[in-house]
């Protein structure tokens, strides 16, 4: 592999101009080539701002009335009712609140796990089918990819069977005389099941004094109970089902990390972990940043698992934002909360990649990082 | 063309061409507040939207609407719905909604409210042939809205090789709580439990009605969930549940009643007239006999539910539209339905047929003279989805955290709509 592709500059994505004709300025230049730019994405420009930017502020504008689907939102008719959505989902006491809370809770320990998770398992699949000397390369790669091309209905579907109280999992697991729990039907909180079983909480009224009180509705027994037995394994499916794809985005990087790099590594006399430690992890930042934002937005908005297998059952432990979104619109007729509820999720959302890019962000100028990173951004 | 003003022109031209478009359509597309035209033309077409229950159901609705297509010169299209909620709400809010469709009580009244249902129940001359419990369920602001497609009660289904096994004969049929609880407690053992039901209030509901509560008042106006008698109901269900006698369906692995009685797991379970075909089609070889719900405290009770057949507000052939209408709930069709898909008539005429016909059917057809009727109040979906859930958790709850809860979420809803 040439190294000097390290350094030559790539060419200029757009067309090649001569030589700009004698008598016109260089702004004036400027001008026409921005003019033409701009008539260049106008398809573009046209298509996102009618299928996303507009519908973006419709929403935005539904999430500000007390509108039950069955008339039009856009007209002097509406019942515009301000902040009383969002004043509903975050500040009233009562269910609408109940429940967003609980979403919020389930969300932020399905992502708390998963995207973690997902994302180590991913690169070590990577890393292990990136070996060379790995045997049968190609099929172990198609074989972990392969949960992310099927469809997540039908996998959850199986996933359904799989975990029933008589299901496959727990005959397994009785093979090795363990009771496994009746998985999409348990509603207790994985925290206080394992305190309980090491007999630290009363298993009954888990949380003791932290029962009574609580914010937003939810007690702080409530929110310190962890993942429901039944989240669990929904974190379980969504890890094995994205790390296929997550492997496949890391393997590409990895790929494009330069061998000589690596062999220059080797003279420098480092064991694996140190390749892996100051080589080969620097090289995949802006990769895992890529990976760890689109698992965490992925996270955030789960619905279909959700629609699939229990539509918040049991016990409301694995009811998502993105789910009672729906059901606020179209079970209960009030889309004003199902709208605020999108745009919540966005204020979490948005902040939370934000800290992330700052976590991952370029520290150091160390010459190997960033020789690495001009190709592999590219 | 390579004058950059020209460009400049070009781009801003398709840009107001596009923001023209879009304006336009929201407002061609836009809602009219004023009644829709209605086609006068001799053959018109209808769109009817079905959240069917299965082929048989499919093929009949079919049936049916094509022989009134035929006698009337008009053509109908029905259309299935897998998620009728979403798409009936989708095709609301887009103005364009079939002319019929079917609407669950727990719909209707998000749908009358919002306007969107034609009200036809002054159009139908014979409409006191209807059961009242029915015709109060689809009525709003004092107007019957729509008919009623069919009814169906829950009955207590019995598996009558377990019954036996256990030594119980056809006397010890449970007629009251206490004898309930008895034989639930004899039949249960091994892998079989006494009773199995799912944690909602669409059974347990039964429960209190029985035990002379309910949800609301019989006006719908004012919650009653926290009374002494709900609390008996909740109380009763716990001390079966505390004894291993009754298990909600989940826990025993099944996903409803009828599953659980199919698979034997359960010697008896509550569930409505829809168990028959279900029983039929997938555990032909399971014996069972239906009963009434044993009377609690204050007496008999039970639940009854039904779908109405809804006309389009903004349907422009709402004639034609209550002509089938009229058509498809005639006692005819009405036992012809019975026959093809095992759903209950909801005319009292057509019902006493039924019955005759269908002698094993007794106790659901029964439960109708003293059935309670759904609640049907706008924006309650989410307060009585809430209460399922904690039903769910009545093992390890109390009867009054459960029922407050249902008092308080209700209480604020019906505070909201006032």
């Amino acid at each position: 592999m040439p190294s000097s592709t390290l350094v030559t500059t790539p060419a200029p994505a757009g067309p090649q101009r001569p030589a700009p004709v004698t008598g016109r300025g260089p702004l004036r230049d400027r001008m026409r080539e921005g003019a033409w730019g701009w008539l260049f994405v106008t398809p573009m420009v046209v298509v996102l701002g009618l299928f996303m930017v507009l519908p973006i502020l419709m929403a935005l504008w539904v999430s500000l009335l007390h509108w039950d689907g069955q008339s039009d939102p856009f007209t002097a008719h509406a019942d515009f009712v301000g902040l009383r959505n969002y004043r509903d989902l975050l500040g009233q006491d009562g269910l609408t609140r109940t429940l967003f809370a609980t979403s919020l809770r389930n969300t932020a320990y399905y992502v708390l796990l998963t995207v973690p998770l997902q994302t180590m398992l991913a690169l070590g699949l990577a890393i292990t089918v990136n070996q060379r000397m790995l045997r049968g390369r190609g099929a172990a790669r198609t074989i972990f990819y392969f949960p992310s091309v099927t469809s997540s209905i039908a996998v959850s579907t199986v996933f359904l069977f799989l975990f029933q109280g008589s299901g496959s999992i727990n005959r397994m697991l009785s093979w090795v005389g363990v009771k496994g729990p009746n998985w999409f039907a348990d509603p207790r909180g994985v925290v206080w099941l394992v305190l309980g079983n090491l007999g630290l909480t009363d298993r009954d009224h888990p949380g003791g004094p932290l029962a009574r009180h609580g914010v937003l509705g939810l007690s702080w027994a409530d929110w310190f109970s962890g993942p429901s037995v039944a989240l669990c394994t929904l974190i379980l499916l969504s890890v094995w089902t994205t790390s296929g794809t997550f492997m496949l985005i890391f393997l590409a990087a990895l790929q494009d990390i330069p061998r000589n790099l690596e062999e220059a590594a080797a003279l420098d006399g480092v064991n694996r972990r140190q390749l892996l430690r100051h080589v080969t992890l620097p090289a995949l930042r802006p990769v895992l940043f890529l990976v760890l934002t689109l698992g965490l937005i992925a996270t955030w908005q789960v619905f279909d698992q959700v629609y699939v297998m229990g539509k918040g059952a049991p016990g409301n432990t694995t009811l998502t934002p993105a789910y009672l979104s729906y059901s606020s619109g179209f079970d209960n007729s009030d889309y004003g909360h199902g709208a605020a509820i999108a745009f919540i999720l966005l204020a979490i959302i948005l902040p939370l990649a934000g800290l992330q890019r700052w976590v991952l962000r370029e520290r150091g100028t160390k010459a190997v990082t960033r020789g690495v990173r001009v190709r592999g951004s590219r | 063309m390579s004058d950059p003003r020209s460009l400049c022109v070009a781009a801003a031209a398709c840009a107001a061409a596009v923001l023209l478009t879009v304006t336009g359509c929201s407002s061609s597309g836009g809602f009219d507040s004023s009644a829709p035209k209605q086609s006068s033309s001799g053959r018109q077409s209808l769109s009817v939207m079905i959240a069917t229950s299965g082929d048989a159901e499919t093929a009949a609705v079919k049936q049916a609407t094509a022989a009134w297509a035929k006698q009337t010169g008009d053509t109908v299209t029905v259309q299935l719905a897998s998620d009728i909620n979403q798409q009936l709400g989708q095709a609301f809010a887009g103005n364009k909604p079939p002319d019929v469709f079917y609407v669950n009580s727990d719909q209707f009244a998000n749908y009358a409210k919002g306007g969107s249902l034609y009200a036809y129940g002054d159009q139908i001359s014979d409409a006191s042939a209807f059961s009242g419990t029915l015709r109060d369920s689809f009525s709003y602001g004092g107007k019957l809205v729509c008919l009623p497609k069919d009814s169906s009660t829950l009955g207590l289904a019995i598996n009558t090789t377990l019954w036996q096994q256990a030594g119980l004969t056809a006397a010890d049929y449970p007629t009251t709580w206490q004898q309930l609880a008895d034989d639930a407690a004899k039949l249960t053992k091994g892998g079989v439990t006494g009773l199995v039901t799912t944690p909602d209030y669409q059974r347990i509901g039964a429960l209190m009605k029985e035990a002379g509560g309910w949800i609301t008042n019989p006006d719908q106006t004012a919650m009653t969930a926290d009374s002494a008698a709900n609390t008996k109901a909740l109380t009763f269900v716990k001390s079966m549940m505390a004894n291993g006698s009754l298990k909600y369906a989940s826990d025993v692995d099944a996903g409803w009643g009828g599953e659980a009685l199919g698979k034997k797991k359960a010697a008896m379970t509550i569930e409505g007239n829809w168990l028959q075909g279900a029983m039929k089609a997938d555990y032909p070889g399971v014996a069972y006999k239906v009963v009434p719900l044993p009377a609690g405290p204050a007496g008999k009770g039970t639940l009854v539910f039904s779908n109405c057949w809804g006309v389009a507000a903004k349907s422009g052939h709402q004639k034609a539209a209550v002509d089938l209408v009229r058509y498809l709930t005639s006692a005819k069709q009405q036992l012809s339905f019975a026959d093809a898909f095992g759903v209950m008539p909801s005319r009292t005429d057509a019902l006493a047929t039924y019955a005759q016909k269908y002698p094993a059917a007794k106790a659901w057809v029964e439960g109708i003279g003293y059935a309670q009727r759904p609640v049907t109040i706008a924006g309650f979906n989410q307060v009585l989805a809430q209460f399922n859930t904690d039903l769910q958790t009545l093992r390890t709850s109390t009867p009054a955290k459960i029922l407050g809860g249902l008092q308080r979420n209700g209480g604020q809803v019906l505070k909201n709509a006032q």
